[in-house]
């Protein structure tokens, strides 16, 4: 009987010691989803301000206003262009 | 109470009896002294009272107080927390932004339990780029509440809080950036405090678009950090994505030609629709006077009306063309039928239809090429008034063109029942209706496809849509025939001529209705579609009231028809049906202009 008890003693011992590391465990690993789930938010956020910058960069207007200004395109005038017909037959 | 006191030298745990000491056991024995009773029934008498208090407070503890006890105690442990679901995005049809959400932070304070000495008072203006003035004006403000900066930056908003100020706190919010700006600030209107919708099609998408915050249930440590879930009370539910029909590169072209001519023409204001013919798609849609949305703090909100879809105008002679197809229809007359419209005056009643030039007889090509109002309206004369009511209403007069706008109107056709003859032949050259500009636009598919009204539509569809059969196949390319010879010369318009392409169109210029009369005030509108030979697109063009000394629909509207067009004709790389050199224009002075 005395054995039984001290063996059971025993197991009783180490179930608590291990629920006590898985528990832990859990709280690590739980720390580590929130800290990602975070960062993933912060990507997301990230994202959207870099979309926000490169359709500002690249409004028609400000384009318009850099090839015509600084790069100095135009629009050829109608006597200037030939029409290639299509099959490139003259 | 009265026990046997235990020998002395016993020990109470002593494993082993030693030898105890002796002291003369014999000699310090005493007989207990007799206590009196009543002191014994005292003391359990106490006793039992101060177990009896305990076990009804821990009953009221237990029974009563219960729930507040949870829930002191949960709060001490415990947190709900809110989980955000940002807006949606709305896009273009080429998945270019035009409305992003994103985090900010605004600060509030009391300014009662505010506590800033003046050197943080002095970084905080700093780090806000704020005068110290306006600052200082917020936060001593006799208020209970105030927003010492709102929408700011997260690191801005950030470093602020870094200062340490006692009672300034830190609000999240979202903001909604509009890349594009003033040029498309009326299609999606803008969003409140809260990301909710309030104009546009952020009002009228707002069910699609907004995002549902979830909330779940935590367990924080002495820290703050999240240690475990414990439930998600609401799963968030993240807006969706919205793709519009617009295509930012024509919206652009639109709005960039539409502002050039208002300022040119000095008109009051202007609007623009871009239709593809195919699916009834609202490519671009332009309005002047316009507004920043990303800053429209102190704008009027007449700026931020959607003019094409809210107002209604008298469109002139741009309605000419459907008072032919319904005659055509009716088979009375032929495009080679010959209308005499000398001596340029028609007298109805009490009422004369005034030409702006006597023409003579005209073929019904020519009535549509000339823009005569005489031969229209007595075109118009010769049908029953339903024949002509009906084809107006089937081409979507008269009713709004459910573009899902909010706001938008169908502007106004009165039934047939009540056209007294000046009316109906009014109505003939676009007096005595009115119009939205989508509207009209959108009319004009009809004769852009061989006789489908296609549904307009803001949001993407994908590809052709489906119209509705309204005038014959032989009708509605007759028509369109009639709208080229418009813009060559000899027409009201050869400056709607596009290099490249062949073109149809129609111009009007319409006295404007100011209470029961008409003003010399003008509104001037062309309305085209292209290539003629496989239109894929229709452009309608209405500038209000142009003060620079022209307004004839051929002079003001035409040349923007022209340039929007070709440039948004190149744009999506349609294939050309005429030579570049085809454009021709008539010698100054010989241009024919019509009068409504």
């Amino acid at each position: 009987m005395l054995r039984l008890n001290v063996f059971l003693l025993a197991v009783l011992v180490v179930c608590g010691l291990s629920l006590v590391t898985s528990r832990h465990q859990a709280r690590k690993l739980f720390v580590e989803l929130e800290r990602t789930q975070g960062e993933a938010r912060a990507f997301e956020t990230e994202y959207g301000q870099l979309q926000l910058e490169q359709s500002t960069w690249a409004t028609p207007a400000r384009v318009e206003k850099i090839a015509r200004t600084s790069l100095g395109l135009e629009l050829p005038p109608s006597s200037r262009v030939e029409m290639v017909p299509p099959g490139g037959a003259r | 109470m009265s026990a046997p006191r235990p020998p002395e030298g016993a020990r109470p745990l002593g494993g082993k009896r030693r030898e105890a000491p002796h002291r003369g056991d014999h000699t310090r024995r005493a007989p207990p002294p007799a206590l009196p009773r009543f002191r014994a029934a005292i003391v359990f008498g106490a006793l039992a009272l101060a177990f009896g208090v305990l076990a009804a407070r821990s009953l009221w503890l237990q029974g009563f107080a219960h729930a507040f006890l949870q829930e002191q105690g949960s709060a001490r442990y415990s947190r709900e927390l809110e989980v955000p679901a940002h807006r949606g995005r709305i896009v273009d049809r080429l998945g270019e932004p035009l409305a992003i959400s994103t985090p900010v932070k605004s600060l509030w304070a009391f300014p009662a339990k505010l506590d800033a000495s003046p050197p943080q008072r002095v970084k905080l203006a700093a780090v806000l780029e704020t005068p110290a003035s306006s600052l200082a004006r917020k936060l001593d403000a006799d208020e209970d509440f105030v927003f010492v900066a709102r929408q700011l930056a997260p690191e801005v908003a950030d470093r602020a809080m870094a200062l340490g100020i006692a009672g300034l706190n830190e609000q999240h919010e979202y903001r909604r950036y509009y890349p594009a700006g003033e040029t498309m600030s009326h299609i999606l209107g803008f969003t409140g405090d809260r990301d909710v919708g309030q104009e546009g099609i952020e009002l009228a998408q707002q069910e699609w678009l907004g995002g549902h915050p979830g909330s779940r249930r935590v367990i924080i440590n002495r820290r703050g950090d999240v240690v475990e879930d414990v439930e998600a009370i609401r799963a968030p539910q993240a807006g969706r994505d919205l793709a519009l029909a617009i295509d930012t590169r024509l919206q652009h072209i639109a709005f960039r030609e539409l502002k050039a001519a208002v300022e040119a023409n000095k008109a009051k204001a202007g609007g623009l629709v871009i239709l593809d013919v195919r699916s009834g798609e609202i490519l671009a849609l332009a309005n002047w006077p316009t507004f920043n949305p990303n800053a429209r703090h102190g704008v009027a909100r007449e700026r931020m009306r959607n003019r094409a879809l809210t107002d209604v105008f008298e469109p002139g002679s741009t309605l000419k063309p459907f008072t032919i197809a319904a005659a055509l229809e009716t088979g009375r007359v032929r495009p080679d039928s010959v209308i005499q419209t000398a001596p340029g005056t028609l007298t109805i009643g009490p009422a004369t239809i005034h030409d702006a030039h006597v023409h003579g007889a005209l073929t019904v090509e020519q009535v549509i090429q000339k823009s005569s109002n005489v031969g229209a309206a007595k075109i118009a004369l010769s049908l029953p008034a339903e024949t002509m009511w009906h084809t107006l209403s089937d081409a979507g007069f008269g009713a709004a063109p459910k573009t899902g706008f909010p706001g938008e109107v169908g502007g106004r056709l009165r039934p047939p029942k009540t056209w007294r003859p000046i009316e109906q032949a009014t109505i003939a050259y676009g007096h005595g209706i009115s119009v939205n500009l989508v509207q009209l636009a959108r009319a004009y598919t009809v004769f852009a496809t061989d006789g489908e009204l296609k549904p307009a539509t803001l949001l993407k569809t994908s590809g052709p849509v489906a119209g509705r059969p309204v005038l014959s196949p032989p009708t509605a390319r007759a028509v369109r025939h009639m709208l080229e010879l418009a813009v060559q010369p000899g027409g009201t318009a050869p400056k709607a001529q596009v290099p490249g392409y062949r073109v149809a169109g129609k111009t009007g210029t319409a006295h404007k209705l100011e209470g029961r009369a008409y003003t010399h005030k003008f509104v001037s509108s062309f309305v085209g579609l292209a290539p003629a030979s496989a239109p894929q697109l229709v452009v309608a063009v209405m500038i209000d009231e142009p003060g620079a000394g022209q307004h004839y629909g051929g002079d003001v509207a035409a040349p923007v028809f022209s340039a929007v067009m070709g440039a948004a004709l190149r744009m999506l790389a349609v294939p050309n049906d005429a030579a570049v050199d085809n454009v021709i224009l008539p010698p100054p002075g010989s241009s024919v202009d019509e009068d409504t």
